[in-house]
């Protein structure tokens, strides 16, 4: 058991260390903008004394590794900085109540991880069902139509499909609101409602990956000896796969699950625009806009870690349900 | 709730239906072993499968009006079911077509397609064309503007329509049909671009990395590394933004600066392919050969191991360009992609969303956004339709 606790311990250590780096990109990525932040925040009316002013405030007459060391400092202990935007209200309209980036970002990360408990909780039994059933039936008339079908929806981009659904369930048929104006506060139901369109069309995108992959990997467990075997016993061939192939695909299957839903997080973006979902996709859309540094950096930083924590999961996840992996040579 | 009531209803009739079906089947045909061991489930599906389709027929043919009201979602079914079926039949044809005319190559290669790839490579050819042709096919230049803006899709001047725009203007007077076919030619042709560069770079790099290998690999492949750890999307757009400062700075165009972007971001994705495929390639012998007749790095990477990775860098091409395809796409529908006045099919659907809204009593209006949304997801969907159909062929899988 120790060598499992070891290599888990070395996966994390390996996550954080590339977390790390990932900053540093994203910081270096930031400082490369010509001028600086003093004079992207006050535009081009502004006195040189306000420059400098600003400048002495956000620490910008250090040097890059005192700032870059500062900045992760904050970073680690929850300060992400104030956005331009507040910045700029407080200082035409001389109020001094500023929201930090910390606050601004909260609630909407709170939204996004319930748009994407919800898909997930659509996506993964529905494609584990059509995987299962296209791997029985296959290269019938039901699994080409299955193929076909999640093909195409795989390929097409995350707004065409979130327009076909708007146009169908909400202008033709009215059944789901085409908006998702959802806030805090509301009741479950009616948060679920508005949701479920965004849901629906990140489903539509993430079940078809799955599916395809959880019918690979069950076709290809077909050809193993003892599924020949059970075949023989006389067992029904839904019995074979249910209670024969399915446990040992999981692992595979698992895998994709966690790979799909760190793809989750960039699909996230486009779809919570298409429905005015305020999640997180949307402010960091926004922000890049107006170019709001301090908020942009922070998305940036946000959907990173979440990205390297899935893909994290899914290969820990993959170590732990394979025998042969837990035992590096 | 009462459509949820209705469908349970239906599922319990064809439960039903599909029990007797067998029964039926078993009885009048003497057991039959297709009848005989058919099980419930696949009765279940066939009678399913009826029914979904006598309710599409019956809803294709029902009025288009209803007191003078039209009815959208028939016209929209209608519409959908057409293009369905145009796509397949040009497919068929196209194949035919190809069975019969060309070298015997050629006419062997198609005697094997599948229809879905048939349609993959006829909509390619198509696209090609008319992004190639865009120039002589469009009526009007793509920043021409008119002085009717908003003029509805249809050319009928009953409707608001103009007959010399028949897919309408848009918000500021430009000819949509004109700016759909120049379209073409951006979206595509800029993504084309940006994946040929993707893949110089990436496939060069990745190459020098399987041959040196070495520390030039350790640094090159952790690099990659850290670049592939954040998401690709979200990458480019934390670089757009710094490039609109400098592009506005140094008077370059933001779409050059898209380009290399999208490009850089990509290329750490074909690196890892050229670098797994190289590494294959370079321990056989006839590199070794090469070495010792004294070739140049060039040589090798050219001539010796690109040749040998055509294959899957082939397959790997046409997924790449349809990720760079779609990111570019999103890029442009979330504002900061391809830039006006250059049409372009994201920002088309952008501009044109709100129009989707009347869809219900003018379906007609609604379909210019559709139109450029759709021409994005038909091109992606043929290409992996094509780069399906290879990897299955060279795969050899056949179950």
């Amino acid at each position: 058991m120790g060598s499992i606790f070891q290599i888990i311990l070395q996966r994390l250590a390996l996550g954080v260390i590339t977390l790390l780096i990932v900053s540093m990109v994203i910081f270096v990525a930031v400082n490369a903008l010509p001028g600086d932040f003093a004079q992207a925040i006050l535009g081009q009316g502004a006195t040189d004394e306000a420059v400098a002013q600003i400048r002495a405030d956000l620490g910008l007459d250090q040097n890059y590794f005192m700032r870059y060391f500062s900045w992760l400092g904050n970073v680690v202990t929850g300060n992400l900085g104030i956005s331009f935007a507040q910045m700029n209200f407080a200082s035409n309209m001389g109020g001094d109540q500023l929201v930090g980036v910390v606050e601004q970002i909260a609630p909407r990360f709170k939204a996004t991880m319930f748009l994407a408990g919800v898909t997930a909780m659509f996506a993964v039994p529905i494609s584990i069902t059509l995987g299962v059933l296209a791997a029985l039936y296959r290269n019938s008339i039901f699994d080409r139509a299955v193929n076909i079908t999640t093909l195409s929806s795989i390929s097409s981009p995350e707004f065409f499909l979130a327009y076909i659904l708007i146009l169908v369930l909400a202008v033709l048929n009215p059944i789901f609101p085409s908006l998702s104006n959802v806030y805090e506060g509301m009741a479950l139901g009616e948060k679920l409602n508005r949701t479920m369109l965004p849901a629906l069309t990140l489903t539509l995108v993430v079940t078809a990956h799955m599916m395809r992959m959880t019918r690979a990997a069950i076709i290809n467990l077909l050809a193993s000896p003892y599924i020949e075997m059970a075949r023989l016993k006389g067992i029904s061939p839904m019995r074979v796969i249910v209670r024969h192939a399915l446990p040992n695909a999981l692992a595979p299957i698992i895998n994709v699950i966690a790979l799909n839903l760190a793809y989750l997080i960039t699909g996230v973006v486009v779809v919570e625009v298409v429905f005015v979902y305020p999640g997180i996709g949307q402010l960091f859309v926004d922000s890049v806009k107006i170019r709001d540094i301090p908020v942009v950096q922070a998305c940036c930083l946000i959907f990173a870690a979440a990205y390297i924590l899935l893909n994290l999961m899914a290969d820990i996840l993959s170590i732990l349900s394979n025998p042969r992996l837990r035992h590096p040579k | 709730m009462s459509w949820l009531m209705n469908l349970i209803f239906l599922l319990i009739v064809a439960a039903v239906v599909a029990w007797v079906f067998r029964f039926a089947g078993q009885k009048i045909t003497g057991n039959k072993p297709f009848f005989r061991d058919m099980p419930f489930a696949v009765a279940f599906g066939y009678v399913v499968g009826l029914l979904v389709l006598i309710g599409a027929v019956s809803y294709y043919f029902r009025p288009v009006e209803v007191n003078g009201v039209p009815a959208a979602g028939v016209i929209f079914f209608r519409w959908a079911v057409q293009g369905f079926i145009g796509f397949a039949i040009a497919a068929y044809l196209f194949r035919l077509f190809g069975r019969t005319v060309g070298t015997s190559g050629t006419r062997k290669l198609f005697r094997a397609m599948p229809l879905t790839a048939a349609f993959g490579v006829l909509v390619i050819l198509i696209y090609a064309l008319v992004s190639i042709f865009a120039g002589s096919i469009a009526p009007y230049g793509q920043e021409e503007i008119f002085a009717n803006a908003n003029i509805v899709p249809g050319g009928n001047p009953m409707m608001g329509g103009d007959p010399n725009f028949p897919l309408g203007t848009d918000q500021i007077g430009r000819d949509i049909y004109s700016r759909l076919i120049y379209g073409a030619q951006n979206t595509v042709g800029i993504a084309f671009a940006t994946t040929c560069l993707a893949f110089f770079v990436g496939g060069s790099l990745g190459f020098l990395a399987a041959i040196v290998g070495g520390w030039l690999d350790q640094i090159l492949s952790r690099a990659v590394d850290v670049l592939m750890a954040i998401p690709a999307l979200i990458f480019a757009l934390l670089l757009m933004t710094i490039a609109s400062v400098w592009s506005n700075q140094l008077g370059i165009d933001r779409t050059i600066f898209m380009i290399l972007i999208i490009a850089m971001i990509d290329s750490t994705r074909v690196y890892r392919l050229a670098r797994a495929v190289g590494q294959n390639i370079v321990v056989m012998d006839y590199i070794e050969a090469a070495k010792l007749r004294g070739e140049g790095m060039g040589y090798l990477i050219f001539k010796e191991i690109l040749p040998n990775a055509t294959a899957p860098l082939l397959a790997e091409f046409g997924l790449r360009f349809c990720f760079v395809f779609l990111t570019i796409a999103s890029l442009s529908f979330l504002g900061v992609g391809i830039q006006p006045p250059l049409a372009d099919w994201g920002t088309m659907v952008k501009d044109l969303s709100q129009f989707i809204n009347f869809a219900a009593f003018a379906p007609n209006v609604a379909t210019a956004p559709l139109l450029a949304a759709g021409a994005i997801a038909l091109l992606t969907v043929a290409v992996n339709f094509v780069v399906d159909w290879m990897l299955h062929k060279s795969s050899g899988l056949k179950d």
